[in-house]
């Protein structure tokens, strides 16, 4: 047996268990990624000192028969854009290659409370403003299934660590689909919760009306146990929601039957690659076959999510990384005369282009004379993508559709085209925009070996629909297998 | 030829810095003062990833104020970002309130000498202070204090209805006695807790346009703000008279050299490209909440001013004075509370307190002594422990470092010499000393024994009862 084979909860029951150590578990971890992390670059910052540390701390707890938390002595890997208290915290942007937070995020805050051991930060887009993580400024991470690949983005390098065994589970964050797209692209399964269900606080922002953290797991199982961690309400968050219903395993069941599954056609139509949409269909039929109702429907207003997404998105982005100017923390260029020059050089050369493309673009929909016209018609037409799903989940229980347009595309394709790339979130944002909590399970894989994703969404605090369905299916089709292969 | 006539046009913009422990979006303290960067924390900093919790308090407060002024409380409410980059805003945005304020639609009544007058108020909205920035001359660097940075404000937005210098003290007046009242802030120019920054025009007299106007900052006083009035209807008068256009710009008042400059036009106007801050929810304030500020709601000056004259019987013109300040009223209530004499509670306020605010150049707000001291100094007057002499000199003991009468006499040994055998000794001496006054006495000069009583006290040091010396020199001399 080789540990890292090993699922979340399977390696937590063996240390707990006394079968395998904190220390061992860490060391399988580490073996792995001196294998892969040259070649698949997954990681901003490794940690291999504290994480050896605090698994010979939590070893110590378990031995002393004190409790160590649901997911003592597992390591996990972080995005770079959550802080960790003591740990650089980058956003994979050179504006904060320097930056090390005083406090975690509380969602790192309740994974080390439950005994998990944090190996490092792992590569994202810049800001988490991308879908290839081509737009780091520290270098692109390869996808694992194909190192010409992208791994998807922002929790690229995320996805990628889980997918090649370099840790055995992750956090990333989604504001658009940056959990959920670059599972699918890595085969592994991703969840982003209803708005407020993980604290944001510590989560250096991105589109703050949209964003969420969730997990990032080799099976559904580990996903709901992770998502119970961190599922926690907080004081510090003002938009945190105080929920009763987060013992999420508790939805592991393999029948779906009478689960209403609806099939928006609006998903299927130009743009989506004909082996994705194969894949998708028979995931589709599987979860029929094993007792599930599902049919088509029209969703409407789909072609309106992209405008609307990056409309608000890109206004929140104006503002809230308007604090990286060099004054107090992160980068700040060198020979500046005065305030001003200070202010342009530093963030002329500290922020990237895409996230530069983005400021300007949120600049422009926020100023005087164009607010009506863009920022606040989008947050009408957000409210409107809302009420579809309102309707549609008066019929259904879950919707289900593909993640993304196609499979991993090459290193490169996308950055030459932004629009093209823009379009590939057109079936992730919704999710965003209405709040709504939605998974990606891997479903498949296309000719040329790369994973296919499956989403599935679902109405706001119905995460454990879901999560069942999800595990259903991945019972069906007897696991992912994700993470042994690559 | 006759000269066009004249008339200004102002409207002011009041930043008032609440009185709320802690800050507006996190925990740190408010308190004025301490260490640079020592009230701060991740929120108020700015740093990556915090994110704003709003301070119930402030809320309550603004709405205090709003109800006092006469406004409509918005019961949707929310906060917005105004972004423009300065190092003394942390996260380069201020967290404000734009398109739904607190507080709409509002008025305060002031008297002038022109006669009442009700002054409307437009809006009035909540948001965040800014830190400071020091400039070091030497080093050719700035160096930023975050201390203040979120200290909650509100900004009250008048009407344009103000027309000289006299409305517009009469108006802050009036705002900081409503405020002061409420105990939502103690309103003190001179260290910022109020702002006033003045929007002023002028226009020919009768017509209806409003001319171009500027809006004067840096005003720390009410005599500072007159100044500037002054100053800018002059300034902007001379402009018309001479033909030119006023320009719309931000000027800064310079109480030294008693003229403006000009900090910024119109033209470099920043876009603040407001927005709704998705960090904060939106605000709802149910009829209960309403109804509790309401019940909360203070006894305001005029109220009080009727009840001192039903209540206490003390002269219009002490009442007047007496409510003008909050402290000076609670003081005035609390110590008659205690010693149940209004009318020599209200002698010493109206005298004594006054000469040494002014001659100490004290507000009433920072007035240290406290009720129960300033009832026992009347109690020791009243046991005739003291002279009224005595008592004075006491009591600017007591102004000054908020002394205990009672104690401060004892250890001093001010205490009147209330043994009559010492007394009649002194009185003995002093009528032995003046044969010529004795004789004036006895020969039917009433008066003469003024100066005998005078003498007697002098010898005492004061610490006699001059009532007692009169009679012991009658009983001595018949």
């Amino acid at each position: 047996m080789n540990l890292v084979d090993l699922t979340a909860v399977e390696l937590a029951e063996k240390i707990k268990g006394g079968e395998v150590s904190a220390r061992e578990a860490l060391e399988a971890v580490f073996r792995r990624v001196e294998e892969k992390e040259e070649l698949l670059h997954c990681y901003v910052t490794l940690d291999r000192e504290g994480a050896f540390k605090r698994a010979e701390e939590i070893q110590k707890k378990i031995q002393a028969g004190e409790a160590a938390g649901a997911l003592a002595g597992v390591p996990v890997a972080i995005k770079d854009n959550l802080c960790t208290a003591g740990m650089r915290t980058t956003c994979s942007s050179r504006i904060l290659d320097n930056f090390v937070p005083a406090f975690s995020a509380r969602a790192v805050e309740d994974l080390e409370a439950a005994g998990a051991v944090i190996l490092g930060k792992t590569n994202m887009d810049e800001f988490a403003m991308g879908s290839t993580t081509e737009t780091s400024a520290f270098g692109v991470t390869r996808n694992p299934h194909d190192p010409e690949r992208v791994p998807g983005g922002s929790s690229g390098g995320s996805a990628a660590a889980v997918a090649a065994g370099e840790c055995f589970f992750a956090i990333g964050s989604d504001t658009g689909g940056s959990i959920r797209q670059p599972a699918s692209f890595c085969g592994v399964v991703g969840l982003k919760p209803t708005y407020g269900t993980v604290s944001r606080y510590g989560l250096i922002a991105y589109g703050s009306s949209l964003d969420q953290i969730g997990p990032l797991t080799r099976d559904v199982r580990d996903c709901a146990a992770v998502l119970e961690l961190i599922a926690t309400h907080d004081k510090k968050d003002s938009t945190s929601i105080k929920r009763e219903d987060t013992d999420f395993t508790s939805a592991l069941r393999t029948d779906v039957e009478g689960l209403r599954i609806g099939v928006p056609r609006d998903y299927f139509g130009e743009g989506l690659d004909k082996e994705v949409k194969a894949a998708v269909l028979k995931a589709a039929d599987t979860l029929r076959d094993a007792g599930a109702d599902v049919e088509e429907f029209d969703l409407s207003l789909v072609e309106y999510a992209i405008p609307t997404y990056y409309t608000i998105a890109a206004a929140e982005a104006s503002s809230n990384l308007e604090r990286f100017d060099g004054v107090k923390y992160g980068y700040r260029a060198e020979d500046c005369q005065g305030l001003h020059s200070m202010y342009k050089k530093t963030r002329s050369q500290g922020f990237g282009a895409e996230v530069k493309r983005r400021i300007m673009l949120g600049s422009f929909v926020l100023s005087s004379g164009y607010y009506d016209a863009y920022y606040l018609k989008a947050l009408r037409v957000k409210a409107l993508i809302k009420k579809a799903f309102d309707h549609a989940f008066r019929k259904y229980d879950v919707i289900l559709g593909p993640t993304a347009p196609t499979t991993a595309p090459r290193l490169g394709e996308s950055l030459a085209d932004p629009m093209k790339m823009y379009l590939g979130d057109i079936y992730t944002i919704s999710a965003n925009l209405a709040g709504l909590p939605a998974m990606s399970v891997p479903c498949g894989k296309d000719a040329g070996g790369l994973p296919v994703g499956l989403q599935l969404i679902g109405d706001c605090f119905q995460e454990k629909k879901l999560l069942r369905a999800a595990y259903a299916y991945e019972q069906a089709v007897g696991g992912f297998g994700t993470g042994k292969e690559a | 030829m006759m000269g066009k006539q004249y008339e200004t046009v102002i409207g002011l913009e009041v930043h008032v810095e609440l009185a709320t422990k802690t800050k507006i979006f996190c925990g740190c303290s408010t308190a004025f003062g301490g260490e640079p960067n020592t009230h701060t924390c991740p929120v108020c900093t700015g740093m990556p990833g915090s994110l704003p919790v709003l301070n119930k308090q402030v809320l309550d407060y603004a709405i205090a104020v709003g109800l006092a002024a006469n406004c409509e409380i918005t019961r949707y409410c929310k906060f917005d970002r105004k972004n423009y980059f300065y190092p003394d805003n942390p996260q380069n945005y201020q967290i404000s309130q734009l398109y739904l304020p607190i507080c709409r639609n509002g008025w305060v009544e002031v008297e002038t000498s022109g006669g009442k007058k009700k002054i409307g108020i437009h809006e009035i909205h909540m948001e965040e202070d800014a830190g400071k920035l020091i400039h070091d001359d030497w080093e050719d660097v700035s160096l930023v204090d975050y201390n203040r940075s979120g200290v909650p404000l509100i900004e009250i937005v008048s009407r344009p209805d103000m027309r000289n210098a006299e409305e517009v003290i009469a108006y802050l007046e009036k705002l900081r006695l409503i405020i002061q009242y409420l105990g939502a802030s103690d309103c003190k120019l001179q260290e910022g807790s109020m702002r006033a920054d003045i929007n002023l025009s002028v226009r020919e007299a009768g017509t209806e346009k409003l001319g171009t106007r500027t809006e004067m900052k840096n005003l720390n006083s009410f005599r500072a703000i007159a100044r500037a009035i002054q100053g800018e209807t002059e300034r902007q008068t001379e402009l018309l008279e001479a033909g030119k256009e006023v320009v719309q710009e931000t000027r800064r008042w310079d109480d030294a050299k008693e003229c403006s400059y000009a900090m910024r036009s119109k033209e470099d106007a920043q876009d603040y490209r407001y927005f709704p801050d998705p960090d904060l929810t939106p605000v709802r304030i149910d009829d209960a909440w309403l109804e509790r500020i309401k019940a909360a709601q203070p006894e305001f000056r005029t109220e009080k001013m009727a009840r001192y004259r039903e209540e206490f019987g003390i002269p219009d013109y002490d009442i007047e004075i007496i409510t003008n300040s909050k402290r000076m009223a609670d003081l005035f209530e609390e110590t008659t509370a205690i010693c149940g004499q209004p009318k020599k509670v209200s002698n010493w306020l109206m005298g004594e307190t006054l000469r040494l605010m002014k001659e100490t150049e004290t507000d009433a707000e920072d007035i240290r002594f406290s009720p129960e001291n300033l009832a026992k100094l009347i109690a020791l007057v009243d046991e005739k422990a003291v002279s009224t002499n005595v008592a004075k000199e006491v009591f600017e003991k007591m102004f000054l470092e908020n002394v205990d009468p009672r104690a401060y006499v004892e250890e001093n040994g001010l205490k009147a010499v209330s043994d009559e055998g010492a007394l009649r000794k002194t009185v003995e001496e002093v009528i032995a000393a003046n044969p010529r006054s004795v004789e004036d006495y006895r020969g039917g000069k009433e008066k003469a024994i003024g100066f005998l009583v005078g003498q007697t006290m002098k010898a005492m040091q004061g610490k006699a009862d001059p009532g007692t010396v009169n009679r012991l020199l009658k009983e001595l001399l018949s």
